[in-house]
């Protein structure tokens, strides 16, 4: 979001001193930014915290369909993003000790890297999405499952259900809970991939940043911060992985 | 509308006078406080009222003990208010056993009322005095809200689910109905009138008119016509369940489950045949669903009907037409309802 | 004694540049970072929905005047009560004190130059214009009307009005309501001046941290429920409308799990400003200081937890509504102590009724009501009764507009000299705050009377005999519209020609009125050193003990 990227740069002020006006001293502007950025994290949890409940309640209401929607994700995909990610946050953590250490030569890769792992993660997800709608997975009027599951509505179109349809161990699923499934896999991972844009957002501007030689041992704070974003953002991922791909597996 | 107070809903069940003594005890109690803060904000504030512009009272250290007495107080009548306010909700919400059954759909902006006898009206209902009734709402739409002011009573009606709703009217009269959740363009509309009635003008007026079939009886036709027939009978046990004395039983489901058989049992299983699976029975279920293909009403119909197939279940005093009940009679007639055709 | 207050008799000289004449032009104005400023930018903006919202509340009351919907036809009456509802709590409640008055105060209560991040509290006020302006496109452009409470399934399938471009509105405003909140509990904790420690600062500082942790601990959750909304509006897939395959009880947990938390948002803010207000015109140092501090804290963690309250009669189990209320119950007892801290305070007093005053004693009378009413509300067997009726609506009039409005316009009142470096005219203030007083208790008072009587809220025509109780709410309404142009004329009129202020003009203790009326830009001319508590207008080795026993 805007405002963490704001509260990252809060107090940069001109290049000249890193010191902001309002600001009694570095321990104090460093003191503020690091409590701003928990706190917005507490904001992200609860806006996340909304659709985990939804989630939730659905998924202990519609069961068998939420594994049958969850089925129909990659986990290979799922699970190479979770690796990208978790090595992110590692090279994350690298840059944010060669800041404090002053190697800005380290920095600056150490962000890069960061960035491309950031950026194959988004690569991926897209092409997730792509096949997503491609098979007519996202909900909405053209939503469909595939060939080989039968759903709720197309057996009750069928005459004499009865005969016709000996799969047994199968449960009938209702089409709309199934949509429910990829609304909130689309709503979740939607505002993951937003946030990770974001992010890597705000790598960018890290990365012009230390090419300038801002950041010092003494002032670099925007880069702790980003990191703390950054992590933030790796957990929320950690949590929708199993909830969401790993689902259907004990099915 | 002749009133003991100008400012009281009239007094017409059995509810309205619990409601009414816990107000006058609210009131009291707030007249009391208000007095008190307002009386002492007054009296301080005239007592020691500036005299010079420059001066300045001498401190004041607070006092631990004054402070626990104005919270422990206030904490103590805090509760009696919820104990005693949540004893006549609990008198408002748990459902008599033996009541007179009226179902209600709400729409956009109307009230359907169906009568266990078959009696359809529209924004008005009839009900006889001294007799509990019990209604069992829902919605075609949106939410709506069944409020009857007089008898202090009201329930949201929700989508997709049964609400309940009770109570006893004392004395004969005609009172407001309203809709209280706001339900759209015409909601002030969505108003009528409840008619309470001395049981033996009840009756007449049950017996009055065109006779109709019963609710169960029109339930019934529909379960024909659905082919529910077929596979819901004792000869076709591998089919489907056979649901004479099924009605306010428990039933074992095929993953262990026990559920008891209730409207909104009844009403998921037509609606959506898959998500209760009876044991013994094949899953997927070989029923078809039937949402979107019935209306409120009919689902209402078809769960009389299958109420009316367990006489003992003790749910439903609806009596029927044919046969007029005693007044303010209890469960005593639901025996005949299964072959009552 | 350097323990103590300034005495009235301090002088402190008026710089020759402060905040006001630092710059001038549009531009010194929109792109400023100085928290004076854009509390002020707040000021404007919010004052103009407040109009809006009013205008809207005054075709309620022409229409309700006859119990025949004539006035209006009801699908436009139903677009002024939800507009009524919207403009007043999202763009008006919400921001009202904390935004305004907190933004101005807070960092001179604390000592500090600015607020902790300047910029985002500049952005913080575009993020509400820009909600703001969606809002007024929605409006406009045939407006919404679905209540503001914007209940599924009626706000996802079966309204076809402006639902999308009002959330939106609404969700993007949120995000300045966090930025406010986030930015004040940063300020808070890591600006305050050397001295000045957490049981040291005024009752309002403590008021607004409470406020800022619900800002920042709700408002997400509102945010995600109108988006899952407007989404489920858009795409037809929905959690929340039963026809598919949702439940629109759920809607009604995250909508009151924030909504709820928000009437605190409204009213703990003004709680902060009486307390200052009765410290200072009394002279004397608050009853049960810390009683009042933690009572904040206590209403803003209690008050996420009472949210089912408001779904009593919505098919909600039985034992869910017994929790919900015995909770309700508990959250009503921090505002009580407060109430009976405030009364006491007044024991062995100097009290001078000026016009801030008069508002606190507005405030804590009606207040008291609307609490009090909040209990018949939290009692179950009542609340069925009178749920959704007239008796609610009258009930958070009673706290939003006798209660947090009076404690707005009392603060505005109080620090107009600070603000502006002018005196208001106390002749017309006291005129005001009486019309005010008189109109709002003919508009609210029958209010209660007909919801006892059952009349339904929302209701554009009504039955017969409701008519004398709304006959005189329509009155009450009348002059209390009066009321509240008062104060907007003779403030706007006296930044010009009011009497000059002087820099602790009541005079009052806090750092705020340490510094020149108006401040100048970085507040101080030099850090202040606390050493005094809160309130300390005589050094606190004369206090007596009052009420121990």
């Amino acid at each position: 979001m805007a405002e963490s990227h704001a509260a990252t740069v809060e107090g940069s002020g001109p290049s000249t001193t890193a010191l902001a006006h309002h600001f009694e001293d570095m321990e104090q502007q460093r003191e503020a930014g690091t409590l701003g950025m928990w706190v917005f994290l507490i904001t992200e949890i609860m806006f996340f915290g909304g659709m985990f409940l939804a989630y939730t309640l659905y998924r202990s209401k519609y069961p068998d369909e939420f594994a049958r929607g969850s089925r129909e994700l990659s986990i290979l995909l799922g699970g190479i993003n979770t690796v990208v990610l978790i090595g992110s946050s590692l090279t994350m953590a690298m840059a944010v000790h060669s800041a404090q250490t002053g190697n800005r030569k380290k920095l600056i890769g150490f962000l890069a890297v960061t960035l491309l792992l950031g950026l194959t993660f988004l690569g991926i997800k897209a092409v997730e999405y792509t096949e997503k709608f491609e098979h007519h997975h996202f909900p909405g009027v053209n939503f469909k499952l595939g060939e080989h599951s039968e759903t709720a509505s197309q057996v009750a179109q069928k005459p004499d259900g009865a005969a016709a349809q000996p799969q047994a161990q199968k449960p009938v699923l209702d089409s709309k809970r199934v949509q429910l499934f990829f609304w909130i896999y689309f709503a979740m991972t939607g505002m993951h991939a937003l946030h990770m844009i974001i992010g890597a957002g705000a790598l960018s501007f890290l990365i012009y940043y230390s090419r300038k030689g801002r950041y010092t041992p003494e002032y670099y704070a925007p880069v702790e911060l980003t990191g703390l974003y950054w992590h933030f953002v790796d957990i929320v991922w950690i949590f929708l992985f199993p909830l969401l791909y790993l689902l259907g597996l004990h099915e | 509308m002749q009133q003991w107070i100008p400012f009281m809903p009239e007094d017409a069940s059995t509810l309205s006078g619990r409601v009414d003594n816990f107000y006058f005890f609210l009131v009291g109690l707030s007249v009391f406080f208000f007095t008190l803060i307002a009386g002492l904000e007054i009296y301080f504030a005239l007592k020691y009222r500036r005299q010079r512009p420059d001066e300045i009272p001498r401190p004041v250290r607070s006092a631990v003990r004054l402070e626990v007495v104005w919270i422990v107080i206030p904490f103590i009548l805090s509760m009696t208010i919820f104990a005693w306010g949540a004893s006549i909700y609990f008198s408002m919400y748990r459902m008599p056993k033996d009541a007179l059954e009226i179902y209600v759909v709400g729409k956009q902006w109307m009230w359907k009322l169906q009568h266990m006898e078959g009696q359809r009206e529209i924004n008005e209902l009839h009900v006889p005095v001294g007799r509990k009734v019990k209604l069992i709402i829902t919605t075609e739409d949106v939410i709506h809200s069944f409020y009857v002011p007089a008898f202090r009573v009201k329930v949201d009606a929700v989508p997709g689910r049964y609400t309940y709703l009770w109570f006893e009217a004392t004395k004969p009269g005609r009172y407001h109905l309203y809709c209280a959740e706001y339900c759209g363009t015409n909601h002030s509309g969505m108003i009528g009138w409840v008619y309470a009635m001395e049981p033996a003008d009840y009756q007449a007026w049950l017996g009055g008119g065109a006779p109709e079939e019963s609710l169960a009886d029109s339930g019934e036709k529909l379960f024909q016509q659905l082919a529910c027939n077929n596979c819901h009978r004792a000869g076709a046990r591998d089919r489907g369940p056979v649901l004479d004395g099924l009605f306010g039983n428990p039933v074992a489901l095929d993953n262990g489950q026990t559920v008891l058989a209730d409207e909104s049992y009844l009403r998921e299983s037509i609606l959506n045949s898959q998500a209760k699976i009876v044991a013994g029975f094949q899953r997927p279920s070989l029923m078809p669903t039937f949402q979107g293909q019935i209306s409120e009403e009919q689902l209402l119909q078809l769960i009389a009907y299958i109420k009316s197939l367990s006489p003992q279940a003790g749910a439903g005093g609806a009596s029927p037409a044919a046969s007029p009940s005693p007044p303010g009679g209890s469960s005593g007639t639901n025996s005949q309802q299964g072959n009552n055709k | 004694m350097i323990s103590t207050a300034p005495k009235p008799s301090e002088v402190i000289v008026p710089p020759q540049r402060h905040y006001l004449n630092a710059g001038y032009g549009v531009k010194s104005w929109l792109l400023t970072t100085d928290h004076k400023r854009i509390g002020l930018l707040y000021l404007a903006s919010i004052t103009l929905f407040f109009f809006l919202g009013g205008a809207f509340a005054t075709i309620i009351r022409l229409e309700l005047a006859t119990p025949a919907g004539d006035l209006v036809s009801s699908e436009n009456y139903n677009k002024f009560f939800t507009m009524h509802g919207v403009v007043m709590i999202f763009f008006f409640l919400i921001p009202s004190v904390p935004a305004v008055l907190g933004n101005f105060l807070i960092p001179l209560m604390i000592g500090a130059k600015d607020v902790a991040f300047p910029r985002l509290n500049l952005l913080s006020w575009y993020v509400y214009n820009i909600g703001a302006i969606i809002t007024l496109y929605a409006i406009i452009a045939g407006g919404v009307d679905t209540g503001w409470t914007f209940y599924a399934p009626l706000s996802t399938t079966y309204s076809n009005t402006n639902v999308m471009a009002t959330g939106v509105g609404i969700f993007i405003t949120g995000f300045s309501s966090i930025l406010t909140g986030l930015n004040f509990i940063v300020t808070i904790h890591t600006l305050r001046a050397p001295g000045l420690t957490w049981l040291k600062m005024p009752l309002f500082l403590w008021a607004h941290y409470a406020t800022s942790l619900i800002q920042v601990l709700g408002t997400p959750v509102i945010a995600i429920t109108i988006l899952l909304l407007a989404f489920e509006r858009a795409v037809h897939v929905g959690i929340f409308d039963p026809a598919l395959g949702g439940d629109p009880v759920l809607f009604q947990h995250l909508f009151w799990f924030y909504s709820h938390p928000a009437v605190y948002i409204m009213i703990l803010p003004s709680m902060g400003i009486v307390s200052e207000i009765v410290a200072t015109f009394v002279r004397k140092n608050i009853f049960g200081y810390k009683f009042i501090a933690f009572s904040s804290i206590a209403i803003a963690v209690f008050g996420f937890l009472v949210w089912g309250h408001h779904m009593f009669v919505s098919s909600q189990s039985v034992y869910a509504g017994m929790v919900f209320s015995f909770l309700s119950m508990a959250v009503a007892i921090p505002s009580a102590v407060k109430v009976f801290n405030w009364t006491a305070t007044l024991y062995k007093s100097s009290v001078s009724y000026q016009t801030p005053m008069l508002y606190a004693f507005g405030f804590i009378g009606l207040f008291t009501i609307g609490g009090l009413t909040g209990l018949f509300l939290a009692a179950l067997g009542f609340d069925v009764h009178v749920h959704d009726t007239y008796f609610v609506v009258a009930h958070f009039h009673y706290i939003m507009v006798g209660g947090a409005i009076m404690g707005y316009l009392g603060g505005l009142h109080y620090w107009w000299p600070k603000i502006s470096g002018r005196m208001y005219p106390e002749g017309w203030a006291k005129l005001g705050v009486l019309t005010i007083f008189v109109g709002f208790n003919l508009t609210f008072f029958p209010q209660f009377l007909l919801g006892y009587m059952g009349m339904p809220r929302r209701y554009h025509a009504y039955s017969e005999e409701f008519q004398v109780l709304n006959v005189m709410s329509s009155a009450g309404a009348s002059i209390l519209a009066v009321g509240y142009l008062l104060p907007m004329i003779y403030l706007i009129w006296s930044m010009r020609y009011g009497p000059v202020a002087s820099a602790n003009p009541w005079p009052s203790t806090g750092l705020e009125w340490r510094t020149s009326s108006p401040p100048p830009p970085e507040n101080f001319e030099k850090t202040p050193v606390v050493t005094w508590h809160a309130y300390e207008f005589k050094p606190r080795d004369q206090a007596e003990i009052v009420g121990e026993f």
